[in-house]
């Protein structure tokens, strides 16, 4: 008897973003915004063979006690015209840009994403996220028009009637009236653009709730998950698997895919003194404080981020910080936080070190290898999308080092085999619905 | 005689809708190989044709000189998407970017969208206006040198020269500041259609380039003239705008033709004035029109791309070339440097020195 083949994993690569994982202060970190840098992301990742390069979206600038916060990586440039660049100097990756759909209309953004796919002989893919809040809303047209119950309502509506205009041509390539008409949008018209190579873009989704594990598992070929831990990656890939079937949809036809980080050494130990040395450059000094506030509710400059934890309680309802998801529970962090500095005699920003963010994959590329492995084996994940923390050289060991032990064992490819997004993932082509 | 002013050229890339990036990009390089200032690629969500600015972000890398210009609407569009994605294509095309600002006037466009209903051509101009203005002000609302990379504070930015806009307009208000940080040219070029009179006001007081649609030098010299007393009247100093003659034209199959020049009868709708000769003729036209001092140049919108665009680039522009009317390369990399257009200064810097 042989041992059954391994099961395959599919990779991305996740550009960095503007929040504390990307180190800024190394020497080596290059620009954020220059076309370059996204040029050697994306074609690192092609050399690697990934699956997709993925970005992500702003559209406010975060706020940090009423002020432009200013200690991470701000600014970038827009998703969907940098790839349809990147279209250019790659030939097989796929190309995923984040598009909200709160602040976006249907035929617009349907036509963006199918051209993309055009200008990219099929390798278009939509992370499609909500957001419902005031702050963001004071860009747009409408402002903050959405309630919060309704943004998945919008959301699954605004994926329904982009696949409505995207099915409008027939295979022939005559365009025919679409007419949609629902509580979010009504379309009527022809759409501009023939069906695209893949047929529908790849279609991702990003949100944790329970509406979102739902639309995920009524709508996306990806989720794209923070579930990084094997315990928790095992529960949350059951549990989204799990709703499939709901909607008439095989297991396989939604790919799991954690964001996760990683740092590598040429030994185990030397990796491990290399994400210390990482995690000391995310969580600077006046990062250590930022961060305490945000638990705290209320100015701590005055702390010292070597000294210890503040004495008195966080408030609860105070809200410091704006344009990014507020994290558990204050009053909970802050008791857990205030055991860890006891328990191990830590200073603030030893603290905030220690209790958040640490990398997900520490290792030589071998241990690496395998806990990526043993992460999808164990059903905890179809694949990962890779953070790398510096711009633009981030990934360049890990696909000189660990793509190719990956290789070996059999769980991940060795040529691209097709030429859209698609065929990377193993998703069949949509049925035209005309 | 006045020293002659240099001459522009541009050509607009679109015709019969294609999708495929090769074809764009043949056509961009051709143009390039012309020392042309730019192409435009015009778009609308009233016919079939892919997203114009996603096209020439394409043609971005596969090119190095030619100024990149899309038609964005700013009708059933966010202002502050469209300003984004304008500040991105000069980014990845390291300042080549331009945007030729589009209304979306039919009920049919309005029905794809559900928002609101179709409005008059003023109106939309108006709101045009204030699109071209807030998408300055949000390139503006970085300073050049807001990112700091400060280790020794544990800065990335200098928050104090990032702005809110705080922008209110009739139909819509955005608080800023950009997402993208301020691009390589600073401002973008705006291009605008001015022969209309509801464009007119819109182009005199926003756009850095000028198009108008006239049958003969005196009426196009008479409308670039509207057009820079108008501007002054926005408080800009009317050498800044360049005024393109915008001409279609039709080549045909020979070197002259038997009977070249413009046609008397009624143009294409949105086609404005067109002429028909072969590519000796159109310079021979070119010249005249230049001499006259009419225009700072043209805007050739060739009827079929694939056909003309060649014949335009090595029959018409190689003999203005070598009638030394016409640069034979670009001694700049951007496309403000190509117009002799200067990078503005940013409005909330100059506002800070001076308090």
């Amino acid at each position: 008897m042989t041992a059954a083949t391994p099961k395959r994993m599919h990779l991305a690569a996740h550009f960095p973003g503007v929040n504390n994982t990307t180190v800024w202060s190394d020497p080596r970190s290059r620009s954020q915004i220059e076309f370059s840098s996204f040029e050697h992301l994306a074609r690192t990742a092609e050399r690697g063979l990934f699956d997709f390069f993925f970005l992500a979206e702003g559209l406010r600038l975060r706020e940090h006690k009423g002020l432009i916060h200013d200690l991470d990586v701000v600014g970038r440039p827009e998703s969907l015209t940098v790839l349809s660049a990147l279209a250019a100097v790659t030939d097989r990756i796929g190309l995923a840009a984040t598009v909200n759909t709160t602040f976006n209309e249907p035929y617009e953004l349907a036509r963006r994403f199918a051209t993309l796919d055009h200008l990219s002989a099929g390798r278009a893919a939509w992370n499609a996220v909500t957001s419902s809040d005031a702050f963001t809303g004071e860009n747009f047209r409408r402002g903050g028009y959405l309630d919060r119950s309704e943004r998945y309502t919008r959301a699954a509506e605004f994926v329904a009637t982009a696949r409505e205009l995207w099915d409008s041509w027939t295979p022939e390539g005559a365009p025919r009236p679409v007419a949609h008409r629902g509580r979010h949008f009504t379309v009527e018209g022809e759409f501009t653009v023939p069906r695209s190579p893949q047929g529908h873009p790849v279609v991702i989704q990003a949100g944790d709730s329970a509406e979102g594990r739902d639309f995920a598992a009524s709508a996306a070929d990806i989720v794209f998950t923070r579930h990084g831990t094997l315990e928790a990656g095992r529960a949350f890939y059951a549990d989204v698997k799990g709703r499939l079937a709901a909607h008439g949809r095989e297991p396989d036809e939604l790919k799991v895919m954690p964001g996760v980080t990683f740092v590598l050494g040429d030994t185990d130990a030397e990796a491990e003194e290399r994400a210390i040395a990482v995690r000391r450059r995310q969580v600077s000094p006046q990062n250590a404080i930022a961060a305490l506030e945000q638990v705290w509710g209320r100015d701590l400059s005055g702390y010292d981020p070597d000294g210890p934890l503040p004495a008195s309680d966080p408030d609860p309802g105070a809200e410091l910080v704006r344009g990014r998801v507020r994290q558990g529970d204050p009053l909970a962090v802050a008791a857990r936080w205030r055991a860890l500095s006891r328990e191990k005699g830590l200073s603030i920003r030893q603290t905030v070190i220690e209790a958040t963010g640490r990398q997900s994959f520490i290792g030589s590329p071998a241990t690496v290898a395998a806990q990526l492995t043993e992460y999808v084996a164990a059903g905890a994940a179809d694949g990962f999308i890779l953070v790398p923390h510096l711009t633009p050289g981030g990934l360049d060991d890990f696909v000189d080092r660990v793509v190719p032990l990956l290789q070996e064992r059999g769980v991940f490819r060795r040529a691209y085999t097709g030429s859209t997004l698609r065929s990377h993932l193993g998703l069949a082509e949509p049925v035209w619905k005309g | 005689m006045p020293a002659l002013r240099p001459l522009h050229l541009a050509a607009e890339i679109g015709g019969p809708p294609r999708y495929d990036a090769a074809h764009h990009t043949g056509l961009a390089r051709l143009a390039e190989g012309g020392a042309l200032d730019f192409v435009t690629l015009g778009d609308s969500f009233a016919r079939p044709g892919p997203d114009a600015l996603a096209v020439l972000a394409r043609v971005a890398p596969a090119t190095r000189r030619v100024g990149l210009v899309p038609t964005v609407t700013t009708t059933h569009t966010e202002p502050f998407h469209v300003s984004s994605a304008v500040a991105t294509l000069d980014w990845v095309s390291r300042g080549r970017a331009g945007w030729q600002v589009g209304v979306s006037t039919t009920e049919a466009e309005a029905r794809l969208f559900g928002r609101r209903p179709a409005a008059p051509a003023p109106d939309l101009w108006h709101e045009a206006g204030e699109c071209a203005d807030v998408s300055a002000r949000l390139w503006d609302s970085w300073e050049d040198d807001a990112e700091i990379r400060s280790t020794a504070t544990g800065r990335f930015i200098d928050r104090d020269k990032l702005h809110h806009v705080d922008f209110e307009g009739s139909a819509f208000s955005v608080r800023g500041p950009a997402i993208v940080p301020r691009p390589p040219q600073g401002h973008p070029v705006v291009v605008i259609d001015g022969t209309a009179g509801p464009a007119r006001d819109a182009a005199a007081h926003h756009a850095d380039v000028v198009l108008v649609r006239a049958p003969t030098p005196e009426r196009t010299a008479a409308v670039r003239d509207d057009v820079r007393l108008r501007a002054a009247a926005h408080g800009r100093d009317p050498d800044t705008l360049r005024v393109l003659a915008a001409l279609t034209v039709d080549l045909g199959d020979a070197e002259t033709a038997f009977e070249p020049g413009l046609a008397t009868g009624p143009p294409p709708a949105d086609r404005g004035t067109y002429f028909r000769g072969g590519p000796v003729d159109l310079a021979d036209l070119i010249t005249e029109w230049h001499r006259a001092g009419a225009v700072d140049g043209f805007h050739l919108t060739p009827i079929t791309p694939a056909r003309d665009l060649e014949r335009i680039v090595n029959g018409t522009v190689a003999l203005l070339q070598h009638r030394s009317l016409f640069r034979t390369f670009y001694p700049g990399g951007t496309l403000r440097e190509h117009l002799g257009l200067a990078r503005p200064a940013n409005r909330y810097a100059r506002a800070g020195e001076r308090v």
